[in-house]
């Protein structure tokens, strides 16, 4: 069987794991509505944009006053209309789905940018957010939490932007004569994000009373999520998976080492930077948007190459459904469960264990 | 397409590695890389396919700078079979070979040549474990997996670090026949860096010596390979032979010298009787010549390996008087003559013999020195040869043996 029949197959199987999930996750909740009616319900959802406007808009900035901003105003077209009870259509509609899409969002990108990094590192313990990025967003969006007056722009787009200041920096901290030493990176990495925690703990001591939404952020959470969140973060971690599928090949390479990479052909130090750049900007829309959540970048690219094995071509789109079902299931036992946890209790309270059990039993020593 | 090297410096965390490195490899050619460890082998074929950037010089393959290609461009020119790989990761064989293909398959697409991989593994002999992962290979496996991915390359230009390494004495001659077939059917340009000596100098068509960076020789095989070559490179003390069965030069490592005998000795001898004496006094380290001795025999080969002046006479012909009067020169500049006690009285010896200032005779029971009666000189064992020569410097030695000569 050929690779891309392989990579096929399995994508197509984790893709129907996600839709599964989804479908019954949005089954569950205080009113209990049936799968049929629930697919039913998203059916009618489902709209494609079928105009756009955009619009110049003041954004406040401090010491600019308003600068000009563009803002997109899309027109959506709804081609389905089955009959569904108004309340169960507002319920899986309005409040569910747009918390599961938005789940499955941050899970895949998650996982995928999790892959990515552990082959980029050629280190099982890396993680999406291992050059500082959710490190960073934890930094703009505590400081967009507790001193809103300061930062003015919002929680996610604080936290966006403090994910991608965290991440260049420690890549140029990282480089030096237009290489980029992994070794160094991941060292640099570590510097960035004990310093970034120190600056975070800094505001949270700092704080008054916000301090319990500046901890519900960093403990990562879906709460209250709405379509227009899952509407922003969809298209970047969508157009970046894209990007990290047509370099998967390259990623393998690379696993063999620089040396052997450039000799087979890949431009070692461009791939490298192109792929640093679209993980970190993936995991950032991801972070931005639903906090730091733990371990589904660790853990879902380990327990799928464990059952697809090491190719990226097969790796990462599996990696991406799959930590798309897992992070929508972690919230739905989140949502269900006594008091709303922030979803990102429950991914480390499953994952640790699951990772300990795949650490003892299948020997996850290696990539 | 040929791979041209001309005056590479390279400097890795500020140390010179290589100093003014110059080869040049054309197609059909295999060219052998030796030197003894840290010479700079590895570096030299790093700066070849362009992962490392030479300070100074230039690497041309196919006329074009190879740090002006794309890694693209240069990896469908040059393959590289590195020494080891970090093969850390439970790919299989096949996806390994595959990687191989990689600078000939387009982002989005297929591969234009689907077999490439097959024929790979094939001709590597890595076929039968196709489906296995690489970490489940012995290093050997490993390496041919290696070899089968630089293969797959499809590259005319193909560079191997230490390709027979671990592999075994069966798959060493089996690698080194396939990367000959390499050089010699599809006019491949080789390059391999050997520590094999033996094995280089019978694969190779030319030979780079490389020493502390610099290219010290570089050239046939056998014209390489000699021994002040080898103690000067790898400062070791070789003999440089003829293997009988390959007829490629062998070279044979030899304990250091455990003493400085400084002395010249001329050893005369015949058949093999010359052997067993000069083996005793190049240890001893003393600077030999032989002869004459009729060429091809024993002792003529001996007097090769150790890179001495030798006096030879063509195989049935009786030696004239040009043979004796070179002989003759070398007996009068030594400080001593060793004469095989059977060979004493053969041929030119009795003239030469007489003719040396000092002599000794080989012939004796080990540890006793006797004079002789037949007016030669005393008796020594093979084993005490070198401490009668050392005796003979000196005058007030009581062992000192009197004159063989006739003065």
């Amino acid at each position: 069987m050929g690779v891309y029949t392989r990579a096929t197959v399995w994508t197509a199987a984790s893709a129907a794991l996600l839709v599964a999930v989804a479908l019954v996750s949005a089954t569950i909740g205080h009113a209990s509505i049936s799968v049929p009616t629930v697919a039913l319900a998203a059916l009618d959802v489902f709209a494609f944009p079928s105009s756009v406007s955009v619009s110049l808009q003041d954004q406040a900035v401090p010491a600019l006053g308003g600068v000009p901003w563009p803002a997109f105003d899309f027109g959506y077209t709804s081609p389905l209309d089955f009959d569904v009870p108004d309340t169960h259509q507002y319920i899986v509609g309005q409040l569910r789905l747009p918390r599961i899409v938005l789940g499955s969002t941050v899970g895949a990108s998650l996982a995928i940018s999790g892959a990515v990094m552990q082959g980029f590192f050629r280190n099982p313990m890396a993680d999406p957010s291992i050059v500082g990025v959710s490190s960073g967003a934890a930094v703009g969006a505590v400081a967009a939490i507790t001193a809103p007056a300061v930062v003015t722009i919002g929680i996610q787009p604080a936290a966006f932007l403090g994910a991608l200041v965290a991440a260049f920096t420690v890549y140029l901290v990282a480089t030096e004569n237009g290489r980029t030493p992994v070794a160094t990176l991941l060292l640099a990495g570590v510097a960035v994000q004990t310093l970034l925690g120190a600056v975070t703990s800094f505001l949270i001591v700092n704080s008054g009373r916000e301090i319990r939404e500046a901890m519900y952020w960093l403990m990562g959470n879906l709460h209250g999520s709405r379509w227009h969140e899952a509407e922003a973060a969809l298209p970047v971690v969508v157009l970046g998976s894209v990007v990290l599928l047509a370099y998967a090949r390259d990623m393998n390479v690379l696993l063999a080492g620089e040396e052997d990479a450039h000799t087979l052909g890949v431009e070692v130090e461009r791939t490298k930077r192109l792929l640093l750049a679209v993980a970190s900007l993936v995991t950032a829309a991801a972070v931005s948007f639903a906090g730091a959540i733990g371990f589904v970048g660790l853990i879902v690219p380990h327990g799928v190459r464990l059952v697809v094995g090491p190719d990226h071509r097969v790796l990462l789109p599996v990696s991406a459904f799959v930590g798309g079902a897992f992070l929508v299931t972690a919230d739905t036992i989140a949502r269900s469960g006594a008091g709303n946890l922030p979803v990102g209790i429950v991914t480390a309270f499953v994952g640790a264990p699951f990772f300990l059990y795949l650490l003892r039993d299948r020997e996850v020593h290696a990539l | 397409m040929t791979l041209d090297v001309s005056g590479v410096d390279v400097t890795l965390g500020g140390e010179q590695i290589l100093e003014d490195v110059s080869a040049t490899v054309a197609d059909g050619r295999l060219v052998g890389v030796v030197g003894p460890n840290g010479a700079g082998k590895s570096t030299l074929l790093r700066a070849m396919n362009g992962v490392i950037d030479p300070d100074a010089g230039t690497v041309l393959v196919g006329g074009d700078d190879v740090h002006d290609l794309s890694s693209k461009a240069a990896s469908r020119r040059i393959a590289t079979v590195p020494q080891d790989t970090h093969v850390s990761f439970d790919f299989t064989v096949r996806q390994t070979v595959e990687m191989g293909r990689h600078p000939h398959q387009p982002r989005f697409g297929g591969d234009s040549d689907p077999e490439a991989v097959d024929r790979a593994m094939e001709r590597a002999e890595v076929a039968q474990f196709a489906d296995r992962d690489v970490t489940s290979l012995s290093g050997g496996e490993k390496q041919r997996v290696l070899l089968a991915r630089a293969l797959a390359q499809d590259a005319p230009v193909l560079l191997l670090d230490e390709p027979t390494a671990s592999l075994d004495v069966n798959h060493q001659v089996r690698t080194l026949e396939l990367v000959r077939g390499l050089a010699d059917s599809d006019h491949r340009a080789v390059v391999a860096a050997i520590h094999d000596l033996d094995l280089a100098a019978r694969y190779c068509d030319e030979l780079v010596l490389v020493a502390d960076g610099e290219v010290l020789d570089s050239g046939l095989p056998r014209d390489v390979l000699t021994p002040d070559a080898i103690r000067e490179a790898f400062d070791a003390r070789v003999a440089v032979g003829t293997d009988p069965a390959t007829g490629a030069p062998t070279v044979t490592p030899l304990p250091d010298a455990d003493a400085e005998l400084d002395a010249r000795v001329h050893v005369l001898g015949g058949g093999d009787t010359a052997t067993p004496i000069v083996r005793e006094l190049v240890d001893a380290g003393a600077s030999v010549s032989v002869g004459p001795v009729v060429a091809g025999d024993t002792d003529h080969e001996t007097a090769d390996r150790f890179g001495l002046d030798c006096v030879t006479v063509e195989p049935f012909t009786s030696p004239g008087s040009a043979v004796e009067a070179r002989a003759r020169e070398h007996v009068e500049d030594a400080d001593a003559v060793v004469v095989p006690a059977a060979a004493g009285a053969s041929g030119v010896n009795p003239v030469l013999r007489d003719a040396a200032s000092r002599c000794v005779v080989v012939d004796g029971e080990d540890g006793v020195t006797t004079a002789g009666t037949d007016g030669l000189g005393p008796r020594v064992a093979v084993d005490d040869v070198a401490s009668a020569v050392d005796a003979l410097d000196d005058p007030d030695e009581p062992l000192a043996v009197a004159d063989g000569g006739n003065d």
